[in-house]
């Protein structure tokens, strides 16, 4: 669970003039950006404008077409896989567990990188999933089927595993989809208690601005396959950007609890 | 909240019950109970229909006396039926039932697919095609072409090894997705079972009937010529199959989660695929396509042992069980010797459809 | 009413959403589409006739052209050449042209129904259903031709579907695509492992089956084409008043009630049909694999998903295929002939794992 770079301004994850495309179509152009280490993004923007396909590439899971993907300064395609997932978390935006498996059994898998022929179950395997398990609040559900639980402790379980890999970095691809909003807030809390209180490197897809702009303590927007703006949500969010990339009127007031800012439509434009 | 690197709560709970870790050195694991218990049973139940069956059929030995023949102490009419005919009869079944658990088990897991088996796959016909090439070609319609010539066995291993590698072909684009995967291999059953009944119908009456019963499969007069490559067959590819195991688990998650952990998917998939394609092909080199070992065997080992993929070796020794106690009915219960194929399917058939009406598993397809 | 639901379902089709658009441009594409189709229909019936045509006068005998025209229009003293035209060929051509339209149109209902693009009535128990009842037939009662067993070979086919969507039906959750296929799975197995059982020990009844099972429009003759016509005009029939239903109900079963559409009535209407055209054919000329799942899918390339006009294009197509598989059958290998199911097999698969690798068809 160590790093082996010292934590300060660090770029961890980097992409370089990248472009990525399904088959023929291109669905992001030129796009470069960096995370720094400690750092918490969140990547917004209308639907099919590539957010997840970025991340997908940072995560290893789509070789650009163009351009390459840095992690710790090195090709992340010419890294091993399992090198890759020691320091780098993914957790996909509908992720498939298999039925009848159990909590514990799910985040005991987020241990296969560390693992290996001989080395099944160690103790810091052990003790590393004991953690997840009790940081998360999932202990007393251990021995439930994942499938079997509502989709906000569905969530936690999942990040529960991503926190027994150990990583430093974590990429996670719309993790509120599909909750109520009482859970959107849970799992968002604990992602930044994770970025807060264990150091790590956030990487997040949301679709939802205000909650973007609360949590992330950097926006990046997309448009089209392009990065738009890149900054905190106070510079970001602007009535501007509203305007051209999701094609909405809209007011900026600062969020009255949070203090950051918080979109309030007025209606769609053209 | 808990600090960073504090120790959790005395009393945390980790792991499920009927689960222990074992730790010896540097070498650790996880045992679960009831996957043990599943496999020791079935492997008890293997010895004793084996037992039973070496004394039953048209000549009943006593048990005392089949003991003391495999001793090597017993009549010399009696040691010549239990160990050269019953035996190695015995034996093959078990290694078939053996070889085919495991195969079933390993499709269904990196398929993600119930549905997933050699049967289905198309890989069975295809090495039924074979068979039956051989059969008829080389028999009384063409005698001494090249296929009658390397005999049977070899061209159903040819056929099995043939389609399992164009399986893997033609569903390979970026990586092998299970649900392809399933259709081609439908679509190689369809060719294969027009190539069959084809032959079929070109042979004279008696290669057909010869081919029919071979593709039904049986272990009729299995001798040890049979069961001896089948059993290194399976010393090499069995470890194979138990090495991937700990991948698979983790394959099992779909393709994005599994590479996020680590696991390198091309590789892994292409490798399952090609063991289970061997084993397969050695099983029905041996003793012909005995069908729905291996897609039940290991739907009735997951549920038995409620896990989240089929363990591999308690899939196997359950398939070895079902055919070497198929076998035992069709040889004394039932009033015809069917072939075993007959049986399994048979009783596997209900089964899946019990399956299906009690239906409390989703099955994603 | 039609061209609204026509509108609903080209933008339910892929490629996303459509946005607004103003009224003149859908008009424009509307106008367009019915155009293709059209011509599309046109196309199919042109190839129809010309299948029907070789079919007539090719075959592993070869007979002039002139000699084939004055078999079907001069009634006077018939030779070797014409009784083979009027007799062979013509029923065979005919039989040919019932059993592909009822098989295309089948599987187009079948893929409706189970909203399953590689729904197949074959993998719903209908082939083993069959394949029992013809066994049976000649075991049990010495039955020795086609058309002595075609009536227990319908049975069968129609005892195999009542029991797979019986089954397939049973568990929680209902009947969808995966219990079904499970279920004929099963069944299919049950079933041919009695057929084995039967036919291991009965070498008669295997050397009788053995050229039933393959498929083939040849040795068939005219009265069984007389004997199934009934089942197969219901069945059209009822898969004709069906078609409309399929396009709300593909719109998923809510939407579908929502605008006044009853499901179950239509799905057993659905059913029936597939039934009897299926069940039909295979008893008529043992298992056809393939007509049924690939014709949809070729054809729904022009007319789109509305079933009005899938379902009959889905017929047109599938007679024409079945007429030009039997002729490269007959004309392949010289002087002897390739069973119709064997070519269909051979062609019909290569094309399906493209299709399959082209769809890019992904499981989550």
């Amino acid at each position: 669970m160590t790093s082996t770079v010292p934590r300060t301004g660090t770029v961890r994850l980097a992409a370089e003039s990248v472009n990525l495309a399904y088959d023929d179509r291109v669905v992001v152009r030129d796009l470069d950006l960096q995370l720094t280490d400690g750092s918490f993004t969140a990547i917004v923007g209308p639907n099919g404008c590539g957010k997840s396909t970025l991340l997908r590439a940072l995560g290893r899971l789509l070789r650009p077409v163009e351009g390459q993907v840095l992690l710790d300064g090195r090709a992340i395609s010419r890294t091993p896989t399992r090198e890759v997932a020691r320091v780098l978390g993914l957790l996909p935006q509908t992720p498939v567990a298999p039925e009848g498996l159990t909590v514990g059994d799910l985040v005991a898998r987020g241990r296969h990188p560390h693992q290996s022929w001989l080395r099944q179950w160690s103790r810091d395997d052990e003790a590393a999933v004991a953690e997840a398990l009790t940081w998360t609040d999932m202990a007393d559900l251990a021995d439930r089927p994942v499938d079997e639980l509502s989709g906000g402790q569905r969530q936690r379980a999942w990040i529960s595993m991503a926190l027994a890999q150990g990583t430093d970095l974590l990429l996670l691809d719309e993790p509120t989809t599909y909750l109520d909003l009482s859970h959107q807030i849970d799992v968002l809390e604990l992602v930044a208690r994770l970025h807060a209180e264990r150091g790590r490197t956030v990487v997040v897809v949301l679709h939802d601005l205000n909650l973007a702009a609360r949590y992330a303590h950097r926006l990046v927007a997309m448009d089209d396959g392009r990065l738009v703006a890149s900054g905190p949500p106070e510079e970001v969010l602007t009535e501007q950007l509203l305007a051209d990339v999701f094609d909405l009127e809209a007011r900026i007031v600062p969020d009255p609890v949070a203090g950051t800012p918080m979109v309030v439509p007025v209606r769609r434009l053209r | 909240m808990t600090q960073l690197g504090a120790r959790p709560a005395a009393g945390t709970r980790v792991h499920q019950p009927g689960e222990t870790a074992v730790r010896v050195g540097p070498v650790s694991g996880r045992v679960r109970w009831r996957q043990v218990v599943v496999a020791l049973a079935a492997a008890v139940a293997v010895v004793l229909l084996g037992a039973v069956s070496l004394g039953r059929g048209d000549f009943p030995i006593g048990l005392a006396d089949v003991l003391r023949t495999l001793v090597g102490l017993g009549e010399d009419t009696q040691e010549f039926i239990v160990l050269q005919l019953r035996a190695p009869r015995i034996v093959v079944g078990a290694l078939v039932g053996l070889a085919l658990g495991v195969a079933g088990a390993l499709f269904q897991t990196s398929a993600r697919n119930p549905l997933a088996s050699p049967d289905v796959l198309g890989i069975t016909q295809g090495a039924s095609a074979g068979a039956v090439a051989a059969i008829v070609l080389g028999g009384t319609a063409g005698g001494g072409s090249v296929l009658g010539g390397i005999g049977v066995p070899l061209a159903a291993l040819l056929g099995a090894l043939v389609t399992g590698l164009l399986l893997l072909l033609l569903a390979w684009r970026r990586g092998i997705d299970g649900y392809r995967m399933v259709l081609i291999g439908i679509a190689l059953w369809a060719v294969g079972a027009a190539l069959v009944d084809w032959l079929l119908t070109r042979a004279e009456i008696h290669d057909a009937a010869s081919a029919y019963v071979w593709i039904t499969g049986s272990l009729n007069a299995r001798t040890w010529a049979e069961a001896v490559p089948l059993l290194v067959a399976l010393a090499v590819l069995l470890p194979a199959a138990l090495a991937t195991s700990r991948t698979l688990a983790v394959v099992q998650f779909g393709d994005d989660t599994a590479r996020g952990l680590g696991v390198r998917l091309v590789p892994t998939q292409a490798l399952v695929v090609l063991v289970a394609v061997a084993l397969t092909a050695a099983a029905v080199a041996a003793a012909g396509p005995i069908s729905y070992v291996a897609l039940v065997v290991p739907q009735v080992a997951i549920r038995l042992t409620r896990g989240p993929r089929p363990p591999l070796l308690a899939s196997g020794l359950l398939g070895a069980a079902l055919v070497v106690g198929a076998d035992l009915l069709t040889r004394t219960v039932l009033p015809q010797a069917l072939p075993v194929g007959v049986l399994t399917a048979a009783v596997g058939a209900p089964f899946l459809l019990w399956l299906l009406v009690r239906g409390r598993r989703r099955s994603t397809l | 009413m039609s061209s609204s639901t026509d509108a609903a379902l080209r933008r339910q089709g892929p490629g996303g959403l459509g946005g607004p658009q103003g009224t003149a441009p859908q008009r424009g594409a509307l106008l367009h589409q019915r155009r293709t189709r059209l011509l599309g229909l046109l196309l199919l019936l042109v190839l129809v006739v010309v299948a029907a045509t070789l079919s007539i006068a090719v075959g592993s005998r070869g007979i002039g052209p002139g000699a084939v025209w004055q078999a079907l229009t001069d009634p006077g003293v018939p030779t070797e050449e014409t009784v083979i035209v009027r007799e062979l060929r013509v029923p065979r051509t005919a039989l040919g042209l019932v059993v592909g339209l009822s098989l295309g149109v089948a599987g187009a209902l079948a893929q409706g129904h189970t909203r399953n693009p590689l729904g197949d009535p074959g993998l719903l128990g209908v082939t083993a259903g069959a394949s029992l009842g013809v066994v049976l037939a000649i075991h049990l009662l010495g039955i020795g031709t086609p058309a002595g067993y075609v009536w227990f070979a319908f049975a069968g086919a129609l005892l195999g579907t009542v029991l797979v969507f019986a089954l397939g039906s049973a568990g929680r959750g209902g009947a969808s695509p995966v219990t079904l296929a499970l279920a004929g799975a099963a069944l299919s197995a049950l079933f041919y492992a009695l057929v084995r059982a039967i036919l291991v020990s009965d070498t008669d009844s295997l050397d009788a089956f053995r050229f039933w099972v393959v498929g083939a429009l040849a040795g068939r003759g005219a009265d069984i084409a007389w004997q199934v016509a009934p089942f197969i005009v219901v069945g059209l029939l009822l898969a004709l008043v069906n078609a409309p239903a399929l396009d709300l109900l593909g719109l998923g079963e809510d939407v579908a009630r929502g605008l006044g559409q009853r499901v179950w009535p239509a799905r057993l209407v659905g059913l029936a049909a597939v039934t009897l055209l299926c069940g039909a054919a295979t008893a008529a000329c043992g298992p056809i694999a393939f007509v049924g799942l690939i014709v949809p899918h070729v054809v729904r390339a022009f007319t789109g998903p509305a079933h009005r006009w899938l379902v009959p294009c889905s017929g047109l197509l599938g007679a024409a295929l079945l007429l030009l598989a039997d002729v490269i059958g007959r004309v392949v290998v010289r002087p002897g002939e390739l069973q119709v199911g064997i070519v269909l097999a051979l062609i019909g698969a290569p094309f399906f794992i493209a299709l399959i690798r082209r769809r890019r068809l992904a499981s989550t």
